[in-house]
């Protein structure tokens, strides 16, 4: 029965045509690593997913090598997604690509009505090179700042077309006046590191530590004794400013409760796990951005 | 050899600036022979004359350019809204004044539920008619805590449903955050559902399935009664899906030889691109019958005026409400223009605001130049907030549109008061400034936001009053001659099918609406009470009392 399912997490990506969503989603289905991920998108336009990672494809359901699928969605979101969790294999992660003019918080917002889902963190995808004109266009400014306002994360791609630091840094200054609660993370070619992303926790004893796809990230894994007050202790993780990205990882309380911790940038969910789970707390930042100095056992 | 019937009538409005009125008309076919005197007529040999129109005045058949067939399904659902309506039986449901009133119509009509797990459906709720008074679950739990209930709003995007209708959707609980669905003092939600988003997951546990916007088998069948009744023999449906299984369904619903009207179906541009959708509409047209007209495409550029969530330029709203939503967005919009002209597909676009208006333009101008198409006649639908300047620009590229002249009879007092003020709510759906400035015009009902009834919408646009009978911009009243040709002829071009239909004149189908009195004769307040006989359709006689 869907009760004995673990909620799936539903991570949406927005942003206006032509910012990069595509690009970030195959390289996201790139590096599952082991991850069961279906990607919703709208429709299929010109190439959704790489030809090489596609296994099989009919009109609405691509089949994806690692057992991922892609499935577009038209435009019936909700119903997508209660086929979804409806079907034999539920998968570990959902992604929602948006259309270009979809205000992502009120996708988090339907998602959170149905029963098996949890939102998971709202992603906006813009284009280094363009957003601050395409932020001044009379159509779309408006649009485009409204999805950047309530952003968890905000992927700054084709960095390599800003060459001039000053104008990095303006963007930057820009950013975050825009985007206020939310984390930045540069990038190229979307390829940011899956484990920033996505908040479903693997068992720390997979090695998460160990490698990420992209030299942009570090991490580190804690596994902190009984801890008194959760939520404090995850409240102060996140104000101490560390530069934190993403948390994940399941901890315990003095009474030897196993509580699921899942931060991303500002917004933290904790809530107390029926199962008991390998205490691991893993800390993802941006390389040189990030101070884990003060966690480090 | 085909036989010819000549009808005799009172009166022959024909549409026709050769000979505007005659007594007789020739039908061979299915198609007009010819208009005239029963001199000019006889010439074509035998035929036989039909004298039942003697005391009828005939029109050509009404073209309805913006309705959903939907409303056809609708009708099997509970009728709870605030004006008197006719349903496809022809029966007048009274329009209910007070939440008391829903309540005891709903109990009566949950007592004849055998089913008890059945939900309970109800369609065309209005509570602004009612100072705006809030509906909640517990107004609706009232007729039952066991059955689960859903009352669909007039406009489509509010549903209210009763506590079970929560519970069956898991909704019934603290901590919902939302702004789509507003909470009550006990931290539960109130019952009411903003938006599609709120409304899909419960929509189905209150009776209210996925695809909304489409009609059923029977649905359409009813609806071609719905066409009768109004004097409708051409209807669009403005936003279909158009599956292979819808499309199918359709072909054989008009295909019986009772089905008394042609459908026209625009699909929607929602959750495709724009490659695939005129590719698509590429392979459907050739699938056309001569009451099923496929091959035009509807795109959606905004939202609603009321939901605030239409596109609007500076200064926005009245009451400072954030600016609408795209729907599309404007570089969709230009790739489906570019598509469509070179492929010879007729695009038909909702615009509500003026920027979307504008974005539509915008869009369009470009597309045009890089793909000159001197006869698109892409229409601008509903195009409420459009000003002069746009309307100049509209005739300019050789564009139509489909004014929502009824509008401001139901919702024009909100208008005024609250989303644009009184300066835009006096030129909202601008008729006089479309026709002065040049472009074809038709208006709509959009049925079921309102009710189909060309009459009713001329009545509409020629008097300009609000529900509260205020006279909203004197300026853009039209005549009534005007307004008969908007919704004939003008409808009729707006779909290339003015060499057809929209008209009595020779060659084109035998298409009537049959009225009981002449509104050119009338005094230009009794048009919407003009009483409608029926309809001939291709040369079919339809009469509303034997449906």
């Amino acid at each position: 029965m869907m009760q004995n399912r673990p909620s799936v997490p539903v991570t949406t990506i927005g942003g206006y045509l032509g910012s990069g969503k595509t690009t970030l989603v195959n390289h996201l289905l790139r590096n599952a690593n082991g991850r069961k991920l279906a990607v919703l998108v709208n429709e299929f336009g010109d190439l959704p997913i790489d030809e090489d990672l596609i296994e099989s494809q009919d009109e609405t359901l691509i089949s994806i090598a690692g057992g991922c699928i892609c499935c577009s969605f038209g435009n019936d979101l909700i119903g997508a997604l209660r086929d979804m969790l409806g079907g034999s294999t539920v998968p570990d992660q959902i992604l929602i690509e948006t259309s270009g003019v979809a205000i992502p918080s009120a996708i988090v917002a339907t998602v959170a009505l149905l029963t098996g889902l949890h939102s998971d963190a709202s992603l906006v995808v813009v284009d280094a090179e363009t957003v601050r004109t395409a932020a001044r266009d009379d159509y779309i400014g408006d649009t485009i700042t409204r999805q950047l306002s309530d952003a968890d994360i905000v992927v700054v791609n084709k960095q390599d077309l800003v060459s001039d630091t000053a104008a990095k840094q303006e963007l930057a200054d820009w950013l975050s006046d825009v985007a206020p609660r939310s984390v930045i993370l540069p990038t190229e070619f979307g390829r940011v590191a899956p484990d920033a992303i996505f908040g479903c926790v693997a068992e720390p004893s997979h090695g998460l530590t160990a490698h990420h796809s992209d030299a942009l990230f570090e991490s580190i894994t804690l596994h902190p004794d009984p801890i008194e007050d959760v939520p404090n202790y995850v409240h102060r993780l996140i104000i101490e400013n560390r530069g934190i990205v993403r948390a994940k990882g399941y901890v315990y309380d003095m009474m030897d409760q196993c509580w699921l911790i899942q931060v991303v940038g500002q917004r933290s969910n904790v809530t107390r796990s029926d199962q008991a789970k390998q205490n691991g707390l893993v800390c993802i930042g941006l390389r040189g951005r990030c101070d884990f100095s003060g966690l480090r056992p | 050899m085909s036989q010819t019937t000549i009808y005799s009538a009172k009166k022959i409005i024909t549409m026709n600036p050769n000979q505007p009125e005659v007594t007789h008309v020739a039908v061979r076919d299915g198609r007009i022979l010819g208009a005239g005197s029963l001199s000019d007529l006889e010439p074509w040999g035998a035929y036989e004359l039909d004298d039942r129109f003697a005391d009828k005045v005939l029109m050509p058949g009404f073209i309805e350019g913006h309705a959903h067939t939907m409303e056809g399904t609708l009708w099997r659902n509970v009728y709870v809204g605030w004006f008197d309506r006719m349903d496809p039986d022809g029966n007048i449901w009274e329009g209910v004044k007070s939440i008391d009133a829903i309540v005891a119509r709903l109990i009566e009509a949950e007592a004849k539920l055998a089913d008890p797990n059945r939900p309970l459906s109800a369609w065309s709720l209005d509570p602004i008619y009612m100072d705006n008074r809030r509906v909640t679950r517990h107004d609706l739990d009232r007729v039952s805590t066991d059955r689960p209930i859903g009352a669909l709003h007039a406009s489509g995007h509010i549903l209210n449903v009763n506590s079970k209708g929560l519970e069956l959707a898991g909704l019934l609980r603290t901590g919902i955050n939302n702004p789509g669905i507003p909470l009550g003092a006990d931290g539960l939600p109130t019952g009411e559902l903003f938006g599609p988003d709120a409304m899909t997951p419960v929509g189905p546990h209150v009776g209210f399935e996925r695809s909304l916007t489409d009609c059923d088998e029977r649905g359409l069948r009813d609806y071609g009664k719905l066409c009768v009744r109004a004097g409708v023999t051409t209807c669009t449906d403005l936003a279909a899906q158009l599956t292979d299984d819808s499309v199918a369904m359709m072909l054989r619903v008009t295909g019986e030889e009772s089905f008394p009207a042609c459908i026209v179906p625009l699909k929607a541009f929602l959750g495709t691109t724009a490659k695939d959708i005129v590719d698509y509409m590429l392979a459907l047209k050739p699938k056309s019958t001569e009451r099923l007209r496929l091959g035009r495409i509807k795109a959606i550029a905004d939202g609603s005026i009321q939901g605030f969530s239409a596109r609007m330029r500076w200064p926005g709203y009245h009451n400072g409400a954030p600016n609408g939503l795209w729907y599309t967005a404007p570089d969709q919009m230009s790739d489906l223009y570019h598509r469509a002209l070179e492929a010879g597909v007729q695009v038909h676009t909702h615009t509500n605001g003026d920027q979307a208006t504008q974005m539509a333009l915008d869009m369009l101008e470009p597309a045009l130049r890089a793909h000159p198409s001197p006869d698109h006649r892409f229409t601008l639908q509903h195009c409420q907030l459009a000003d002069a300047a746009q309307f100049r620009k509209m005739a300019k590229l050789g564009m139509c549109v489909n004014l929502f002249a009824n509008h401001h009879f139901y919702w024009g007092d909100e208008h005024y008061r609250l989303t644009v003020g009184p300066e835009r709510a006096t030129r909202m759906n601008a008729c006089r400034t479309a026709l002065a400035s040049g472009v074809p015009m038709s208006i709509h009902s959009d049925a079921p936001v309102t009710p189909l009834g060309p009459l009713f919408t001329a009545w509409a646009a020629v008097n300009r009053i609000t529900a509260s009978g205020r006279v909203q911009g004197e300026g853009e009243k039209i005549a009534v001659a005007d307004a008969l040709h908007a919704i004939t002829l003008g409808a009729a071009y707006t779909l290339h099918m003015d060499a057809e239909v929209g008209s009595i004149e020779v060659g084109k189908s035998a298409d009537f609406a049959v009225l009981d009195t002449d509104p050119t004769a009338c005094d230009q307040s009794d048009l919407k009470d003009i009483s409608v006989w029926g309809t001939v359709q291709g040369g079919r006689i339809f009469a509303a009392t034997d449906l």
